[in-house]
């Protein structure tokens, strides 16, 4: 009986380690690939058909699109947030604003790069652009950042707000102050969590930004833009050389890297926050 | 005076944030069903139509719906079957040690940039298939595998989550009784986890479903799709179709109007999907 129990444990333990090995042999292999084409002047140069040049457009247009994207959703989340967990009355229109944000998370990231597509780029005339795929990339984003930032606001204990009220302080005074104060770095978690997702999207890029084999810098952000994920799509899908897929996964490389740097920060940003607010 | 205005008008500001967060879905919905409506218009022929042939104006996405609710499903089988027990083993097993490092590496999983994954296939797992067990090698099997390592973590930290919220005293009891911890598990834990691992399933499959990159690059994509009766022959998704077909269709056409209805079907598979999970949940819950 002993023996088969432990059988059994043994099992379950080499499936969880399963999940382990796909991600280490995922990131191993992209590494072992690209890691021989990464140097200074891949890094810093503009690309030039599939087989030559470097990525610098690649990366500069992956870094401008989150950064629209973030100008965006981070404002509009956070003040939604702000108002369903602190102004909200408990009524049909709250209820409605919270299911319809919900919703919005459901929505396949293709939907809502085809919504981009009609809307920003032919209806609103914004074109291919810069401007259109940060936009459409915040959509995509906005629900995650309502979720963390609501998260991060409940967790502030009431008696801060009330403490702060009984100061004198006004309730828009105890919120901007006392709730964001504490709850900032939970928001920036959240936030950080977003652009990660945002970084590594290709559908909706690909649909509203741009081709990705854009060898210049934008001028404006209503010009079109290259951007990694793309650029790995076209390499991999229309290349076929070996030269193409050896960029490729330089490429990825590159954004597997901006992608742990991120989530790495983010995990550290959230353990402070946890060993923190345990203190009381 | 001067101060409870100041008041109000960040009320309202904050307000107009939050309704304004919401009409974006409004928006979507709105500009899909205009886009869309012409090719849904069409009824019968549409989705229950066999031939997907834009260039002969023949929109029937029927194959389509089934090829995706196969990758879909297989893809779901294969996480379920890997991230159940992951779960079971990280809720009730694992040393603190292992759960320290096992829990990073599984959220790390869910940010692997799709198309990472996708190139990752496309690189490895096509040759693969196509030395090992013939065919073209881009065929469901490989967006079963692609899918599953994107389901994984989504189906393993929910079901972990579920498990660790049994109550602890029905495990003590059933320990009491004699029962044996794996005898627990299976009779007492699981059971009672059911609405949350059920749930997890429900929306790692609305998951796989909506999921465009990573699929596309190694399903094969063939330009008419037909039903498969194997699982190495390549097939179209519904999102492989949108992204390969949105380059080439005309705009104002009825190949554009039809892609647009294959992302409003897409999106009510996907909201239905949602639906019962939080039903599922909720269930669970009143329970």
């Amino acid at each position: 009986m002993k023996v088969r129990e432990n059988v059994v444990k043994i099992g379950l333990c080499s499936t969880s380690l399963m999940a382990v090995a796909a991600l280490f042999i995922v990131v191993a292999y992209v590494f072992f690939n690209g890691a021989g084409i990464i140097n200074l002047s891949f890094l810093l140069e503009s690309p030039y058909r599939f087989e030559y040049g470097g990525i610098f457009p690649q990366i500069i247009g992956s870094l401008c699109l989150v950064g629209i994207c973030l100008l965006f959703a981070v404002p509009l989340g956070v003040a939604s947030a702000i108002y369903l967990v602190e102004y909200a009355p408990d009524n049909i229109v709250t209820a409605s604003v919270r299911f319809f944000i919900e919703c919005l998370a459901g929505i396949p990231s293709i939907v809502i790069g085809l919504f981009g597509l009609v809307f920003l780029v032919y209806r609103l005339g914004l074109g291919i652009s810069m401007l259109s795929g940060g936009l459409t990339l915040g959509f995509m984003i906005l629900p995650w950042t309502v979720r963390a930032s609501e998260e991060a606001i409940k967790t502030v204990p009431y008696s801060y707000m009330e403490a702060s009220l009984a100061l004198g302080a006004s309730k828009w005074q105890s919120i901007y102050g006392v709730i964001l104060k504490s709850a900032y770095p939970g928001i920036i978690t959240g936030i950080l969590l977003g652009m990660g997702k945002a970084m590594g999207e290709t559908a909706v890029v690909l649909l509203t930004a741009g081709s990705g084999l854009e060898s210049f810098l934008p001028q404006s952000i209503l010009d079109p833009v290259a951007s990694l994920p793309v650029y790995i799509y076209m390499l991999a899908t229309q290349g076929h050389t070996e030269a193409s897929y050896s960029r490729a996964f330089g490429a990825s490389l590159v954004l597997i890297t901006m992608f742990l740097i991120i989530s790495m920060f983010a995990m550290f940003l959230r353990n402070r926050y946890i060993t923190r607010n345990s203190g009381f | 005076m001067n101060k409870v205005n100041v008041e109000w008008v960040i009320e309202k500001l904050l307000f107009i944030s939050a309704i304004s967060s919401s009409f974006i879905v409004f928006f979507i919905i709105i500009f899909m069903l205009h886009e869309g409506i012409p090719a849904l218009a069409i009824g019968w022929d549409f989705f229950f139509g066999m031939d997907w042939s834009p260039s002969n104006n023949q929109f029937g996405i029927f194959p389509i719906v089934v090829s995706t609710f196969v990758v879909g499903i297989g893809s779901l089988l294969i996480a379920a079957f890997i991230g159940i027990p992951a779960a079971v083993y990280l809720a009730e097993f694992s040393p603190r040690w292992v759960h320290s490092i096992v829990k990073p590496c599984v959220e790390m999983l869910v940010g692997i940039p799709s198309i990472v994954l996708g190139f990752f296939g496309l690189m490895v797992l096509i040759p693969l298939i196509r030395d090992s067990l013939g065919g073209w090698g881009e065929c469901i099997l490989a967006g079963w595998i692609i899918l599953a390592i994107m389901t994984l973590p989504h189906v393993i930290s929910i079901s972990e989550d579920s498990i660790r919220a049994v109550p602890k005293g029905f495990k003590e009891a059933s320990v009491a009784l004699g029962a044996t911890e794996l005898q627990t598990i299976r009779k007492v834990i699981l059971p009672n986890a059911r609405s949350g691992i059920l749930a997890s399933l429900i929306l790692g499959m609305g998951n796989a479903i909506g999921e465009t990159m990573a699929v596309l690059m190694v399903i094969g994509n063939p330009n008419i799709p037909w039903i498969p009766s194997s699982i190495l022959e390549p097939v179209s998704v519904l999102t492989s179709v949108i992204v390969i077909g949105i380059n080439y269709a005309v705009w104002g056409s009825m190949h554009q109007h039809a892609l647009f209805a294959i992302g409003i079907v897409l999106f009510a598979i996907v909201a239905i999907l949602n639906a019962i999970t939080t039903t599922v949940i909720r269930k669970g819950v009143s329970r």
